[in-house]
């Protein structure tokens, strides 16, 4: 049968066409109670699964997304070019090789991707719960997945997956749950953000707190939106996303038409770039999800608790920890601290940083390394579950 | 299944001087074969280094686990004491500071298990008697690309260790196949390719 080829993305390697589910988790019986007080119902999850589920239900990832990262990991969606945000590990084949892996990820909550968010309806006023959705800490995500997979059926998982704030969302799975897992990969991820990491996210909010559109937070019922502010805060974080070599070598100094034009418009190829990121961010993210998931990531310090890696130590639990080299949101000191903390509990931990001139974002790209190590990691995993 | 290769000899000379239920770092493990041996065998608990990317993925994939650092500046991961013993496996001769390393070494665990190739073994005085730099199977590599930065001889080595107030426990030397020879101590210099110390503090 003929088909039309260039509207059709190449398959190979891939999990092919996939498409987001939805659950709802918890309601007014078993509401969601959350680490910092105040309960939530109806909680409705979205996630995608890859691969099949073994009969004893053992052999999971669970796969944990970045800060603006949502369920859609791998394979495409109908219609789509690109494929979901970690087709490069996740696929047959790859390092989360979904012939021999059952592959889940989720929405967070408090996000704006289908799983419940500051953009949901309260059942209590039936409009958007605005400012009224409770605070967050890292343990509710977990709490969430773990009900989720519960859902699912799985019984343990081969490895809790995610870098970035999911990386943090992994490490603070591995403390509190080490029995969840055979083991715990923490990517390009951080035990506690520094003061330059929390100086950046409270700019963000600044921008999006003070355009006259946030409207108190309730722009929802206001009718307008943040969206000033929303794009310049994905704009300096996409800066913060990439290296200073990554910029040169992307765009350098070159103009964004073929000459400059002098004078205060996007003139050069990075404003032009950057000018799109943020406009583009606006189709997808809720700003109101920019500042509670943030704050998640500013208060996340699991190690100020001395016992902290009491269970992990007592589990036996596996930990792979990598960063990149030119990652300076989350320096390889980020993930060293990690390494230090866990090895000094006695905890098997891996490490390795990886040399790769792209920042942060290097952790979704291919690396030379990076893949094989991961890999290896899992290869061996799946091995010792026999 | 798992195909279990045998030990290579050296790595088994280390592996007998270790005690059973040891929690071990070693320091440029290669492929990590050692540990995943005292591992699987003799109860161990472990953490290998090092930075050979062949290496470190080998030993990732063997189940070892393995933090990738630099010996000679990053040592200060490790807590005072927080093994019983550290290993040194042909390695010390490619580090920058010799003593530094050591030092460290003597800070994380209370024994240390170094081994090193002798300048001094009675072929490569020929050679170099000769008018040639030694080359053999201990000291395989060309003049100018060669990860081995210092040369020494035992004296010069055991010197240095006891420079460092190190106490040398045992004393092995090897022949060039990684065997123990055996020399009456005060040939040992001159008959062993490379040797075998365990150090205490």
């Amino acid at each position: 049968m003929p088909r039309p080829r260039s509207a059709e993305p190449d398959l190979t390697g891939s999990v092919g066409f996939v498409s987001t589910q939805k659950v709802t988790l918890f309601d007014s019986d078993t509401p969601l109670r959350l680490a910092r007080g105040g309960v939530l119902a109806p909680v409705e999850v979205a996630y995608e699964t890859y691969g099949e589920l073994s009969r004893r239900g053992d052999n999971a990832v669970f796969v944990c997304h970045a800060l603006t990262g949502d369920a859609h990991a791998a394979g495409y969606h109908p219609g789509a070019r690109r494929p979901g945000w970690w087709d490069t590990m996740i696929g047959p084949g790859k390092p989360l090789d979904t012939t021999r892996m059952f592959v889940v990820c989720a929405n967070l909550i408090g996000g704006c991707q289908g799983t419940t968010g500051p953009a949901s309806t309260n059942p209590a006023t039936g409009a958007a719960y605005g400012m009224d959705f409770p605070l967050l800490d890292m343990v509710d995500f977990v709490t969430v997945h773990r009900a989720l997979l519960k859902h699912l059926g799985v019984t343990k998982l081969v490895a809790a997956f995610g870098g970035s704030l999911g990386g943090m969302q992994v490490l603070e799975w591995a403390l509190r749950y080490p029995e969840d897992m055979a083991t715990a990969v923490v990517i390009a991820a951080s035990s506690r953000l520094s003061a330059q990491n929390i100086a950046f996210s409270a700019v963000a909010r600044e921008a999006i707190t003070r355009d006259p559109g946030f409207a108190e937070g309730q722009y929802a019922a206001a009718g307008t939106a943040p969206q000033m502010g929303l794009s310049i805060a994905r704009m300096m974080a996409h800066i913060t996303y990439l290296s200073e070599e990554a910029m040169t070598t992307k765009f350098g100094r070159e103009p964004q038409e073929s000459t400059f034009t002098p004078g205060f418009g996007a003139d050069f190829a990075v404003e032009s770039y950057l000018r799109h990121q943020g406009e583009s961010f606006l189709e997808r993210f809720d700003a109101l999800s920019y500042l509670y998931l943030t704050r998640v990531m500013d208060y996340f310090d699991p190690f100020a608790d001395a016992a902290a890696t009491d269970a992990i130590a007592a589990a036996g639990t596996k930990v792979l920890v990598t960063s990149f080299s030119s990652d300076w949101r989350f320096s390889p000191m980020h993930s060293q601290r990690i390494v230090r903390t866990l090895e000094r509990a006695g905890v098997p931990v891996t490490y390795r940083t990886l040399q790769s001139d792209y920042g942060h974002d290097s952790f979704l790209l291919e690396v030379p390394g990076y893949q094989e190590t991961v890999r290896a990691y899992l290869d061996r995993a799946l091995e010792e579950l026999g | 299944m798992t195909v279990v290769t045998p030990l290579r000899s050296d790595l088994a000379l280390i592996a007998s001087l270790i005690a059973q239920g040891s929690r071990v770092l070693d320091l440029g493990c290669a492929d990590g074969s050692l540990l995943r041996h005292i591992i699987d065998h003799d109860r161990c608990t472990g953490t290998g280094v090092d930075t050979d990317p062949d290496s470190v993925l080998g030993a990732i994939r063997s189940g070892v686990p393995l933090i990738e650092l630099d010996v000679d500046s990053d040592l200060g991961m490790f807590a005072d004491d927080s093994y019983d013993v550290v290993v040194l496996s042909r390695t010390l001769q490619t580090v920058r500071k010799p003593s530094a390393v050591l030092t460290e070494m003597a800070r994380i665990a209370p024994r240390c298990i170094v081994s090193m190739p002798n300048f001094g073994y009675w072929r490569n005085r020929v050679r170099l008697a000769r008018g040639w730099m030694p080359r053999s199977k201990d000291l395989p590599y060309e003049w100018h690309d060669t990860p081995n930065i210092h040369h020494a001889t035992l004296h010069e080595l055991e010197d240095l260790f006891t420079g460092l107030g190190l106490t040398i426990a045992q004393r092995v030397p090897l022949r060039a196949d990684g065997r123990p020879a055996k020399v009456a101590d005060h040939l040992a210099n001159l008959a062993s390719s490379s040797a075998v110390y365990v150090l205490t503090r």
